[in-house]
């Protein structure tokens, strides 16, 4: 017999050649809670994801209870005794509560599903989460809240020996916070492992027996929670990590601005953000998951509608004009998700390079291509982004690697010569040589006069790159810092205060 | 040795004729090169022109629809476009008792009201599509069902006779027919390789969410693919108004799936993004050499259905092959 519910021994996982966990070693003992600490994309929700069943590693040992344990999918893990509580909740909000808990699992009586038994032993599981509803409450009815409280009890309905959490407050009030902090008290002191993720460390030390920092995919530090202060858990989730290089700046930000933001809200999501970018300039917006940086990016772009604010670009309001128009005064916006809104995959290379561009290698009024010439502009385009050479432009994009394919989506806006690039996570993803020259580009382009907004969780490649950062924190301008006050830690330590202090006051929930 | 070696060749060209993208032509010529023997008169001129003459409305039909089904849409109301244009430019041309009987502007007329019976039914699917963002399948089944019960309903189900001769001459001779055709196809394979236009309608098809990151006026886009698409199915509805010498509102009724079929067949994606009008081009030849093949054979009418399915679903199912071997999953 072991004393380990969950023993977890060498874990490689590499995404499109990234590595995101670097043989990972990590036992838990049984009945303990041990809080999950670490940047954005430190891997902890691929470390979960892996335990929950959803990933597979591609090397290393899973040991559940001692025995060794290879769970292909979340069912197969779940029927192994382990419950997922995910960060967002997969919940069908157009079934009832009852139907929910029991979808994988109905209790049927010669293949009828037996709606008695059903609704008691419903009632029951809720009884357990201490959720006091009718089983048949439509799903769309309840509250976040109310809505976690429902994946724990569906979590219940298998028996779990582990239940694994992936930041369960983010959309809670206080009151259901506190709630939920007592069922998880319950929980532990019926025997429950649990794994609790979480960027409040005021929650952590509150709850937790001992706690894990990752920082690039590796185990920063573990130890029983009363070891770990505040600032010695934030100083291992910033420490030092990937020792990447970054290029010089070539000139400096120029006086006048050349988009001038103010006031721009849109409900529930951003309020009152307000700041001026410079030609010239790189500017970091820095911000935990959900803060609200890419609402804001597409704020910018036009592809939201904001509720209030102005957006000025050099001098211009531009509020009210669409993406197109935008893209005509000399915007570009770099999507977070390549293969969602970045590129065609199926298209080629050549027609994805010069979607943007193709509108302006016309001849009115038919819309005729002018292909000469704009195979040039391909070509030279793709000579300035160093993309790889052996691919010809007639080739599917989707045929390159991750480094090559954000090369073709900068290549496409380069092509427009913007004079405002919003770059969602410019390096994700993609191989270290490849993000070298990325970090190139952009310096290149702040030099030719270009104003830089650079959105990323990587907190290293904005005190590396900018010559301001923003911090966003709930959707608010949280804090700002100039260069001369670059500080990993400070700059950590203030997202997630701003995160902290926006989830205290239980009336100012978002609606 | 040399015998696995030759097997393996063979294999290697086989692999070569299946990922082709003219995959459906070597279809045609093997279909031929079979039936040319047996079925009787089939590769006489006489039979060949009869062949063209089949074909060519459903060319320009077919053509528009690629363009529809390149965005990632659907137009299921075409052979509706054509019986209502086909009446409607017919009922007011007639000698019996149309509107501008035996007037000069009586031809120029009449084939104007057909374009532009085409353009109205496309432009009404192509707002309810891009800007109600209703979903195509329902919206173009719905105006299917209306507009071919408008042609029957207001022309109680009678054809209608005694055409002016100019109306009928695009649709009569064949060799008119044929330069038609071949203007609409060559002007919208033109459209999708040459233009600004076809890149939209690619990048539409292909991935709206980042056509509209880069600028892409979707809407614009795909308005104006289901207006083209209707337009071409109004002249599709002159030629075979020619053809026929009547205004009839069952023109082209049992032919939406050949035409849908034609498109697929030639290696336009049904889930959009890829497609070219040469293709379609091959899967229109390579369904009209089956039918008019079958018909020389003497099959019923459900015999040939029944093969024409069956070998639809061979086509596609060598295209779902095709579609592994070149993504190489």
């Amino acid at each position: 017999m072991t004393a380990f519910a969950i023993e977890l021994q060498d874990i490689d996982k590499r995404f499109f050649g990234v590595p995101v966990l670097r043989k990972i070693s990590l036992s838990i003992f049984c009945g303990e809670t041990l809080g999950l600490a670490g940047e954005n994309g430190a891997g902890k929700s691929t470390l979960m994801n892996i335990l929950g069943g959803n990933l597979q590693p591609d090397s290393g040992r899973l040991l559940l209870a001692g025995q060794p344990y290879r769970p292909r999918n979340p069912q197969h893990a779940a029927k192994a005794g382990i419950a997922f509580i995910h960060q967002e909740l997969n919940l069908f909000s157009n079934l009832s509560v009852a139907e929910n808990v029991f979808l994988t699992d109905f209790p049927t009586r010669a293949g009828i599903v037996d709606r008695r038994v059903l609704r008691r032993r419903t009632r029951e599981l809720l009884d357990q989460a201490g959720l006091d509803l009718p089983p048949d409450t439509p799903v769309h009815r309840l509250s976040s809240g109310q809505r976690q409280l429902v994946e724990i009890a569906k979590a219940l309905s298998l028996d779990p020996k582990v239940i694994l959490f992936d930041e369960p407050t983010t959309s809670l009030t206080q009151r259901e916070k506190e709630h939920l902090f007592s069922l998880i008290a319950r929980l532990r002191s019926r025997g429950i492992t649990l794994i609790y993720i979480s960027h409040v460390l005021a929650d952590l030390s509150r709850i937790c027996d001992r706690v894990a920092v990752l920082r690039d995919g590796q185990v920063a530090g573990i130890g029983p929670m009363a070891d770990f202060s505040h600032d010695r858990l934030i100083t291992l989730m910033a420490g030092r990590s990937l020792d990447l290089q970054f290029p010089p700046p070539i000139s400096a930000p120029a006086p006048e601005a050349v988009l001038e933001v103010d006031g721009l809200s849109r409900r529930g999501r951003i309020s009152g953000i307000r700041f001026q970018l410079h030609r010239g300039e790189i500017l970091g917006i820095a911000g935990l998951m959900g803060s609200g940086r890419t609402e804001l990016a597409r704020l910018l772009f036009g592809l939201d509608r904001l509720c209030a604010g102005s957006i000025r670009l050099e001098r211009q309001p531009i509020q009210h004009l669409s993406p197109r128009q935008r893209i005509a005064r000399g915007m570009a916006f770099l999507t977070e998700d390549r293969r969602e809104e970045g590129l065609c995959l199926d298209g080629s290379i050549g027609e994805n390079i010069s979607l943007v561009a193709a509108a302006s290698h016309t001849r009115r009024p038919l819309g005729w291509l002018r292909l000469d010439s704009l195979r040039q502009a391909v070509a030279m385009i793709r000579d300035r982004v160093r993309l790889t050479p052996t691919a010809r432009d007639s080739q599917p994009v989707r045929t390159l690697s991750g480094g090559n394919q954000q090369k073709v989506v900068l290549a496409k806006w380069l092509l427009v010569h913007p004079r405002v690039l919003l770059l969602d996570e410019p390096a994700r993803g993609i191989d270290v040589g490849a993000k070298h020259e990325i970090y190139n580009l952009i310096r290149q382009l702040a030099a030719g006069g270009a104003g830089i907004l650079i959105i990323s969780s990587e907190i290293e490649e904005l005190t590396g790159l900018c010559d301001r950062i923003l911090v966003l924190a709930s959707g608010r301008l949280h804090d700002e810092i100039p260069k001369t006050a670059f500080d990993p830690e400070r700059i950590l330590r203030s997202a997630m205060a701003g995160a902290a202090a926006a989830a205290a006051p239980p009336n100012s929930a978002l609606p | 040795m040399t015998q696995t070696q030759s097997t393996r060749r063979s294999v290697r060209i086989l692999r070569r004729i299946v990922a082709s993208e003219y995959l459906v032509l070597f279809l045609c010529l093997a279909w031929f090169a079979v039936l040319a023997p047996v079925a009787p008169g089939f590769a006489t001129p006489r039979n060949l022109t009869n062949i063209l003459a089949a074909l060519l409305p459903l060319l320009v039909v077919a053509t528009g629809q690629t363009m529809v089904l390149i965005t990632g849409g659907i137009d299921l109301s075409v052979t509706s476009i054509i019986a209502l244009a086909s009446v409607a430019g017919s009922a007011l041309v007639t000698g019996a008792g149309g509107l501008l009987d035996a007037s000069p502007l009586a031809v120029p007329a009449g084939i104007l009201t057909m374009l532009a019976v085409g353009a109205g039914v496309g432009l009404l699917n192509g707002t309810c599509v891009a800007i109600l963002r209703m979903p195509p399948f329902m919206v173009t089944l719905a105006t299917m069902m209306f507009f071919s019960g408008l042609a029957i309903w207001s022309t109680q189900s009678r054809s209608i006779h005694d055409l002016p001769p100019g109306l009928l001459l695009a649709g009569g001779n064949v060799w008119i027919s044929a330069a038609v055709a071949l203007t609409v196809a060559l002007a919208a394979h033109l459209v999708l390789r040459r233009t600004l236009l076809g890149r939209w309608i690619h990048a539409a098809g292909q991935n709206p969410k980042a056509a509209l990151v880069s600028g892409v006026p979707l809407q614009r886009t795909l308005i104006l693919s289901y207006l083209i698409c209707g337009l071409a199915a109004g002249v599709a509805a002159l030629l075979i108004t020619g053809r026929l010498e009547t205004g009839s509102p069952v023109h082209g009724r049992s032919q939406l799936l050949d035409i849908i079929g034609a498109v697929v067949i030639g290696g336009t994606s049904l889930y959009g993004g890829r497609g070219a009008v040469a293709w379609t081009a091959g899967g229109v030849l390579f369904l009209t050499l089956i039918d008019n093949s079958l018909n020389l054979l003497s099959l019923s009418h459900f015999a040939i259905m029944m093969v024409k399915g069956a070998v639809i679903l061979f086509a596609a199912f060598l295209d779902t092959l095709r579609s592994r071997l070149t993504t190489g999953t």
